[in-house]
């Protein structure tokens, strides 16, 4: 089968520190594929190669059968890729269901694109579309506040809506649940279970609880490569894994939750 | 790098507390109606009871007020603060003249072909600019002003250079030449009135929210699949179109046209009179437009020439007064609109 995403050779330095180095990544279609790695392991560099952010001194990037390496961010999002951001980084003089607005509009309520009109417009597709996304992150109630006015955690759920948004196929996510509330976090990771298998889901993300409960496949990056690719389970009974977290291959039991 | 966990609701009740300014796009209240239409009355009725003079002014207050528009559809609602949309009101200025002088006065062929001269103007010039963020957006602005200036000072054959394009005869309607002060106003009013509707449209249509977009954080738009230089483009050619349209006005109006009417004076006068009137509001840089021009041309004569030394003071105090321009008084209105 195709991967949904996929890269080979990825590479990219900043001056003399390669970042990342030489990974390649296989995203399978409708998989819950999770990145993790210590800090400084190049996981927010490869996800800006992937989303076209950033460009590579070297490799691929493929997003489905279609090489996309020379393809910009914009040309990528509208073949299906979205992304949500580390840092919420949303609009300061919109409401939440203008923000969602936004890329509903761009991306069609249904999907498929469609027309940014130069004048004003009734669209109850759109409206509908905007308020069932909303709801679905748990926003339904907030809909009409100011995003300045929105907590942390609300910010995180937007973002998720704004990617969900875009119709993507492949549904890219750097730390979601960073700074979220238990009770939030838990919410999340009931919606990203419930999204359709269409949808491949790519994540970034330092709760591990988050990433055994969601994911089904995990590639570690370690020092800007791949140290180790597979399922949760044989992720977990990695010595070079606990190696890499904890510096010395200590007993001690890592990933217990 | 996690981020402490804030507990959620912290700022939750915040809401009602500072409303923001209404932007197009929120509803419209009765009252806001209301307003409008006595605006509008007050100002189609004006003529009937000023004098001559006052009337003039007034003409060019609104053709200002237009072109103050225009920018505001750069400076506010995209945030790209520009230096040299006297520019492409001026190469529409010269182009009615020239079209009146050579070709017919006829409303509206001038207006057309200052409209679409400054569409050409801003559409061959755009491209570079809208590539670019910031102080070097002011900057190249500024610089593409200053060479349409130059080519407007030396172009001699077609600008008459330094004396500027003297002798435009007066706008005709139905053969009937507009000589009355007040019929060239209704005039403006009318073209000024259409032209502030369509851009008010474009700015609460799906394409304004995505200019305000790109106006807050336009490496998102691109994310969620917005080609944004391609927005910033088309609206730059749009707000030259209605600067273009704003300079066919002056060109009636003024019966000349100068270099000094496409240099860098006026682009920061216009500039500063968004300012003022508070960028992205659109109505807002309307009245900012009229602080300017009375203070320069009805207050500076009796003050021997200080006219531009009190339009400083009046920009210093507006920025400490009123940070939202005049149109921030609005939010001061008694009745406080419920939130849904």
């Amino acid at each position: 089968m195709t991967p949904a995403l996929s890269c080979h050779g990825l590479r990219r330095s900043f001056g003399a520190l390669r970042a990342v180095d030489d990974v390649d990544l296989t995203v399978e279609p409708g998989s819950r594929h999770a990145l993790i790695g210590p800090n400084g392991a190049g996981k927010s560099t490869v996800f800006r190669l992937l989303s076209g952010r950033m460009r590579p001194d070297a490799g691929t990037v493929r997003l489905a059968d279609r090489d996309v390496t020379r393809l910009s961010e914009v040309a990528r999002c509208r073949l299906g890729m979205s992304q949500t951001l580390q840092h919420a980084s949303l609009f300061a003089s919109l409401t939440a269901a203008e923000t969602v607005a936004l890329a509903v509009r761009r991306h069609g309520p249904a999907g498929g694109g469609a027309r940014i009109a130069p004048w004003p417009r009734r669209q109850p597709d759109v409206d509908a579309r905007i308020a069932e996304l909303l709801a679905d992150v748990g926003l339904a109630d907030v809909a009409a506040r100011p995003v300045p006015a929105l907590s942390h955690g609300e910010r995180k759920q937007l973002e998720v809506a704004l990617a969900l948004a875009c119709a993507p196929t492949v549904l890219m996510l750097d730390e979601p649940a960073a700074g979220m509330s238990p009770a939030e976090s838990a919410r999340l990771l009931a919606l990203l279970d419930d999204l359709p298998r269409d949808v491949t889901v790519l994540f970034v993300e330092h709760d591990l609880d988050l990433v055994f409960d969601l994911a089904d496949r995990v590639t570690v990056l370690h020092l800007g490569r791949v140290l180790h690719s597979g399922t949760p389970d044989e992720v977990r009974a990695s010595d070079a894994v606990r190696e890499a977290y904890l510096g010395t291959a200590r007993r001690e039991e890592l990933f217990t939750s | 790098m996690t981020d402490v966990s804030r507990p959620a609701g912290v700022t939750d009740n915040v809401v009602g507390g500072t409303a923001p300014v209404a932007e197009p796009g929120r509803r419209r209240s009765p009252l806001t109606i209301a307003v409008v239409t006595v605006v509008v009355l007050v100002l189609a009725a004006a003529p009937l009871f000023l004098a001559p003079f006052a009337t003039t002014t007034l003409t060019r207050l609104l053709l200002f007020g237009l072109l103050a528009v225009s920018l505001d559809l750069l400076v506010g609602v995209t945030g790209l603060p520009s230096l040299g949309h006297a520019a492409y009101f001026g190469a529409g200025a010269y182009a009615a003249g020239w079209v009146s002088v050579h070709v017919t006065a006829a409303i509206p062929v001038p207006l057309l072909a200052g409209a679409a001269m400054g569409a050409v103007a801003a559409a061959a010039t755009g491209w570079v600019a809208v590539r670019s963020a910031g102080v070097y957006f002011l900057m190249l602005t500024l610089a593409i002003g200053e060479i349409l200036a130059q080519l407007a000072q030396s172009w001699d054959s077609v600008t008459g250079g330094a004396n500027g394009l003297s002798g435009i005869p007066a706008a005709r309607l139905g053969g009937e030449p507009l000589l009355n002060a007040g019929y060239l106003y209704w005039y403006v009013l009318v073209v000024g009135l259409v032209a502030f509707a369509l851009v008010w449209l474009l700015a609460r249509s799906p394409f304004g929210a995505a200019l305000r977009g790109i106006r807050d954080n336009e490496p998102r738009m691109r994310a969620i699949g917005y080609p944004t230089v391609v927005y910033k483009y088309a609206a730059f050619v749009a707000a030259g179109t209605v600067a273009g349209a704003a300079g066919s006005l002056l060109a009636a109006q003024q019966r000349l046209v100068t270099p000094s009417d496409l240099g860098f004076t006026t682009a920061a006068l216009v500039l500063l009179a968004v300012v003022i009137g508070g960028a992205g509001t659109l109505w807002g840089p309307v009245v900012g437009a009229a602080v300017v021009i009375l203070v320069r041309d009805a207050l500076g004569p009796g003050l021997g020439g200080h006219g531009e030394l009190l339009l400083g003071i009046v920009f210093v105090l507006v920025v400490y007064l009123l940070p939202r321009g005049a149109a921030g008084l609005a939010g001061l209105r008694p009745f406080r609109r419920r939130r849904p």
